[in-house]
């Protein structure tokens, strides 16, 4: 049997940041994708927020291929026949190193695994992990394409489902209520169109978020990322509600309408669309992770259910890279230490409690039971729009006050619900 | 008749290299189970759907491996796997 230091499984952010770390280190690491190309089973919505990097190898990210530089963020709350946009436009965002990047994973990921090799990762594409190999409870390497392959430690970087992980016992599948998928179309248009339409300093992007009648009350919502030269179009919807809110309807149908809509048409109006993605993300947030590491065995990225969803944000880019990093040096004390057990790769879980992986995660962990409220995705959005229609709108009779509108609009049940509402939303 | 034209047009985008053998399937006996209605509302290719025995379909044809059928139904009714290395979708920019 060939055996290595050290087995990555998936050539993802996380596997290939693993991997980056440890080759610089000079382990011996091979990193097993099962895709044609690093980077070919892989999608975001998406953005990647720079800063909690500063740590992480930060003279890496400034050389990377990333599309955009966001600059405005935007949210927009859609009721079936209007809306309202919040846009914030800060040059604080603008200032390198920029705070936040839109970001396609088919160039970012080649490039991450360029580096890596350049640091003397061997790649092996094309090739499938199937299982994993034990040998008294504890792993010893992986089955690959039908051939054994041994290793100190196998680090599962593969991916939200983490088949690995269940192999190892650690995960239990997930659950329709605690994962959602999103779905995206990539389309291409000029930059300067794009930049155009959104009113873009060149270079500079756009970052949307939308929440509303999309998903007609759905736990989810839309996304709108401006890359160089393509848009990332995309709606993230909890399973448990495609499978069963009322009235039923296929999942594409609400991408489909989502794009007619007047916010969305003109934007889009002449693109080509060249690609169709999807994903599952872990939605459950800190309530949803798992032990990440086992004898011989470690977890980084979405197959540790590092992800965020804390409304305004939605974070997995990060987490992965900065998880496969701290995996990569726990990877390296267990080696000073000769000792692969679970015991000594411990060390993992206390680095990735100190570092904003696991805080960010705590922080915001009753985020998920703020948003987890029907009213966020249909009634607070249509009510908002209403409101403000009736104060800008002059009509044929006499106008009343705004104070009255108001009242007339959010009644004291309403109040009283927003008040509740709002409760929860402060735990956040 | 599943996916609609108009997504078959939509994943005729992607670059997609067929196997031999399909990753994903509904499991003998278990094609008429209540829980295989989920994918057919969930999975964001549509690919599976409802023939008119009640008998739910799948066509793996276009499948995006993003998981979400195996989190809607659950392996008891799919047999669930990722392709074989080299197989598949493969996203040109993700």
């Amino acid at each position: 049997m060939e055996k290595f230091e050290v087995i990555v499984v998936g050539a993802g952010l996380a596997g290939l940041s693993a991997a980056y770390v440890l080759a610089q280190e000079g382990v011996e690491v091979v990193v097993i994708e099962r895709g044609d190309y690093p980077g070919a089973k892989n999608m975001t919505g998406g953005r990647l927020y720079n800063q909690p990097l500063q740590n992480f190898l930060p003279e890496l990210w400034k050389e990377a291929p990333f599309e955009r530089a966001v600059t405005n963020e935007i949210v927009t709350l859609l009721s079936p026949d209007k809306s309202l946009t919040l846009r914030l436009r800060s040059n604080e965002f603008a200032r390198p190193p920029a705070h936040s990047y839109t970001v396609l994973r088919g160039t970012l990921d080649r490039w991450l695994a360029k580096k890596a090799e350049e640091k003397g990762t061997m790649l092996v594409a094309k090739n499938r992990v199937d299982d994993l190999l034990k040998r008294d409870g504890k792993v010893v390497g992986v089955l690959a394409g039908g051939e054994e392959l041994g290793a100190d430690v196998v680090i599962a970087c593969d991916g939200a489902l983490s088949l690995l992980a269940e192999k190892a016992g650690l995960k239990s599948p997930g659950t329709s209520q605690d994962y959602a998928v999103g779905f995206k179309e990539v389309i291409e248009l000029p930059s300067q169109t794009i930049e155009n339409r959104f009113a873009l300093k060149p270079g500079e992007g756009a970052a949307q978020l939308f929440l509303g009648d999309l998903t007609k009350g759905r736990f989810g919502g839309g996304f709108l990322y401006t890359n160089r030269s393509s848009l990332s179009l995309g709606l993230v919807i909890r399973i448990k509600d495609l499978a069963e809110a009322n009235p039923l309807k296929e999942a594409p149908q609400f991408l489909d309408e989502f794009k007619e809509r007047p916010e969305i048409a003109p934007l889009m109006a002449g693109g080509e669309m060249v690609e169709y993605s999807a994903h599952v993300i872990s939605e459950a947030g800190f309530a949803g992770l798992i032990q990440p590491f086992a004898d011989g065995f470690l977890v980084a990225g979405d197959a540790a259910g590092f992800s965020l969803n804390a409304g305004l944000t939605v974070r997995g880019m990060e987490f992965a890279i900065a998880s496969g990093i701290l995996a990569a040096q726990a990877v390296k004390q267990a080696r000073e230490k000769k000792d692969f057990s679970a015991t000594s790769l411990a060390v993992y879980q206390s680095m990735l409690e100190d570092s904003f992986v696991l805080k960010d995660l705590k922080t915001f962990q009753h985020a998920h039971a703020f948003l987890d409220n029907p009213r966020l995705f249909q009634h607070y959005p249509q009510m908002a729009g209403d409101l403000l229609q009736s104060l800008f709108t002059i009509g044929p009779d006499p106008k009343q006050r705004f104070s009255t509108t108001i009242r007339e609009k959010v009644g004291w049940t309403e109040t009283w619900a927003i008040l509740k509402d709002l409760r929860k939303g402060l735990k956040i | 008749m599943s996916p609609t034209p108009n997504m078959k047009t939509k994943l005729g985008k992607n670059v997609f290299k067929p196997g031999k053998e399909k990753h994903i399937s509904i499991r003998p006996g278990f094609e008429k189970d209540p829980r295989l209605k989920a994918a057919i509302y969930a999975c964001p290719a549509g690919l599976y759907s409802e023939k008119s025995n009640g008998e739910v379909e799948l066509d793996i044809d276009g499948c995006l491996e993003c998981g979400t059928c195996r989190i809607a139904c659950g392996t008891e009714v799919l047999d669930w796997s990722y392709p074989v290395g080299g197989i598949g979708v493969q996203f040109r920019f993700g």
